[in-house]
């Protein structure tokens, strides 16, 4: 794996109580920040990553030389903008970028911890983000933000935490976890698992990681991400190199080209094992039932202002699975807006340049923050 | 039509809940915000005034009017606001059920189609009216229902409405609508505002 020793890192020293019963502590968690803490500590926003995220959320992640995952939104001036927000983002437990997760070494048999690491859920990411409130000494975020799994987070985080935040965003997400994407998820972790690398979690040893599982799992995965539209006008039926079909089964197609790139790069980033273990939080979420099927008494004891974004071209996170959200939060007379974007690039939509959403979303965050002083 | 803000806003009193149907850009909320200090709360079906009004820093929801106002519960608001949109539903008498179901009362203004200068247009030329107020062509029009000040008191007095007040508004006058002057009002006023209650 790459190497982590410089990533910025707490330690968390309180015990923190799974959902599967285990407690741990003691265990470190990965951040990274963005702009700076005003001196009334009230411009800080909590940026929450998606599945295959980390905390370098903007600028160059130092680990793979590339943009942060939210480069388009996160900058100076930008939605997000570091000229008047200090951005926090985590990488979550489980995760793969120095944050407590199944490649951690662990110090008794100096090996990673790998099928050893507990099932966690979207509740214990959350619960151990909290603890960077602490550290940065900050009484209440002025927002939580973040798409798909991202924006599971932000719903458990003011539902666990409901005096912490002023506004929430959830972007692209759900309050519960559909069977397709169940479905989706369990692909992947088959995909992975089939890799006779995999070794039943305990690779690495001498170099040999299930990358081929990893990589179809992310294959299959993007395709997931990406709208129909956006695929047919992007590659159509464009081939990759000759003019004509080679009667083969290599990649003939852009498209067949396109995908096998995004899972080479994938697994040079990302451990099969957190792949895993994430994906299993993301089925778990069901924030609905945590509430015996009220999601309204999810927000109950808050006051936090929401704001939920969902887009035409989803079909992983759909607009009717946002729109429930509002409905919960507007049956208890919540402040909640809602807007469906449109735009042909799918899931990715919030990761990729969407300007009516980036400036919706900045125009929002200004306007709200200058209200709320 | 500024001056319709004015009356909407007099009908509010200060400090409610009000929640504005189809509230375009998001004008009469910032009004009513401003000069009521209300707690207000917007339903808009265009994306790109749900935008606008979202980056104005004001809460609303996409949606609309027909189907989504199922999710706000009873009496949630004190106040819901239809300014000039009634005549653009295809189920005219749900959405006026919903309005009194979901608010205490209800503010609606209509466009009146009994005016004199939209009668005498269809008397004189034959054709459906197209002035200021109704901008468009029957073949392209937005507007389903139209109907005038008159129309809409029989029907509140049909469904057991009670109309609280009305008031007619033309250019820049407003005056009161009775019983006894109906007639009269009916052709002589550009919009009827009307705030009304279950019975």
């Amino acid at each position: 794996m790459n190497d982590l020793s410089k990533v910025k890192k707490i330690i968390v020293k309180n015990p923190l109580k799974l959902d599967c019963g285990k407690e741990i502590s003691n265990f470190p968690l990965a951040y990274e920040t963005y702009g700076k803490l005003n001196e009334n500590k009230d411009n800080a926003i909590l940026v929450f990553h998606a599945l295959s995220g980390d905390q370098y959320a903007s600028g160059i992640n130092p680990v793979t030389n590339k943009d942060g995952w939210w480069s388009y939104a996160i900058g100076p001036g930008k939605a997000l903008d570091t000229d008047k927000f200090f951005i926090i983002c985590a990488n979550v437990i489980g995760g793969c970028m120095g944050s407590y997760g199944p490649s951690t070494i662990d110090p008794n048999t100096n090996k990673p911890i790998g099928k050893n690491f507990p099932v966690i859920t979207i509740n214990d990411m959350v619960n151990a983000q909290y603890n960077l409130l602490d550290f940065f000494k900050i009484e209440k975020l002025f927002a939580v933000t973040g798409g798909s799994m991202g924006g599971m987070q932000v719903l458990q985080f003011v539902s666990n935490f409901p005096d912490k935040v002023k506004v929430a965003v959830p972007i692209a997400c759900t309050a519960s976890h559909s069977a397709q994407n169940i479905a989706f998820n369990e692909l992947g972790r088959q995909a992975i698992m089939a890799d006779a690398n995999w070794k039943n979690g305990l690779y690495g040893e001498n170099g040999t990681n299930p990358d081929r599982g990893l990589s179809v799992a992310r294959m299959a995965a993007h395709i997931t991400y990406l709208s129909k539209k956006g695929l047919q006008e992007k590659f159509g039926r464009k081939l990759q190199e000759s003019d004509d079909l080679k009667f083969s089964f290599d990649a003939d197609f852009q498209i067949e080209s396109y995908l096998r790139y995004q899972g080479s790069m994938f697994v040079d980033r990302f451990d099969a094992n957190s792949y895993l273990y994430i994906t299993r939080a993301m089925d778990y979420f069901d924030l609905t039932k945590q509430f015996n099927g009220n999601l309204s008494k999810a927000f109950e004891k808050s006051k936090t202002k929401f704001f939920v974004i969902s887009f035409t071209s989803d079909w992983l996170y759909p607009t009717s699975e946002n729109r429930d959200i509002v409905i919960a939060l507007n049956s208890i007379g919540a402040d909640v807006g809602f807007v469906e974007i449109n735009s042909d690039k799918g899931h990715d939509s919030f990761l990729v340049d969407v300007p009516d959403f980036l400036k919706t979303m900045k125009n929002y965050l200004y306007t709200t923050y200058s209200n709320l002083k | 039509m500024k001056k319709e803000f004015k009356v909407i806003s007099d009908l509010i009193e200060e400090t409610s809940r009000v929640l504005d149907v189809g509230c375009g850009d998001g004008e009469l909320m910032k009004y009513l915000f401003e000069n009521k200090n209300v707690n207000i709360r917007g339903l808009e079906i265009s994306k790109k005034s749900v935008q606008n009004c979202l980056s104005k820093g004001l809460t609303v929801i996409e949606g609309n009017a027909e189907n989504d106002l199922v999710q706000f519960p009873e009496n949630s608001f004190d106040y819901v606001v239809l300014s000039q949109t009634l005549q653009a539903f295809i189920n005219t008498e749900k959405v006026v059920n919903e309005l009194l179901r979901v608010g205490k009362k209800a503010i609606v203004t209509i466009p009146n189609f009994g005016h004199w200068k939209t009668r005498l247009q269809l008397l004189t030329k034959g054709t459906m009216p197209v002035n200021e107020t109704l901008p468009n062509e029957w073949y392209n029009t937005p507007n389903l229902h139209m109907c005038t000040i008159k129309d809409f008191f029989i029907f509140c007095k049909k469904r057991n409405i009670k109309i609280f007040k009305s008031l007619a508004l033309n250019q820049e006058k407003i005056s009161e609508i009775s019983f006894n002057n109906l007639i009269y009002k009916n052709l002589m006023s550009e919009l009827g505002v009307f705030l009304i209650e279950n019975k």
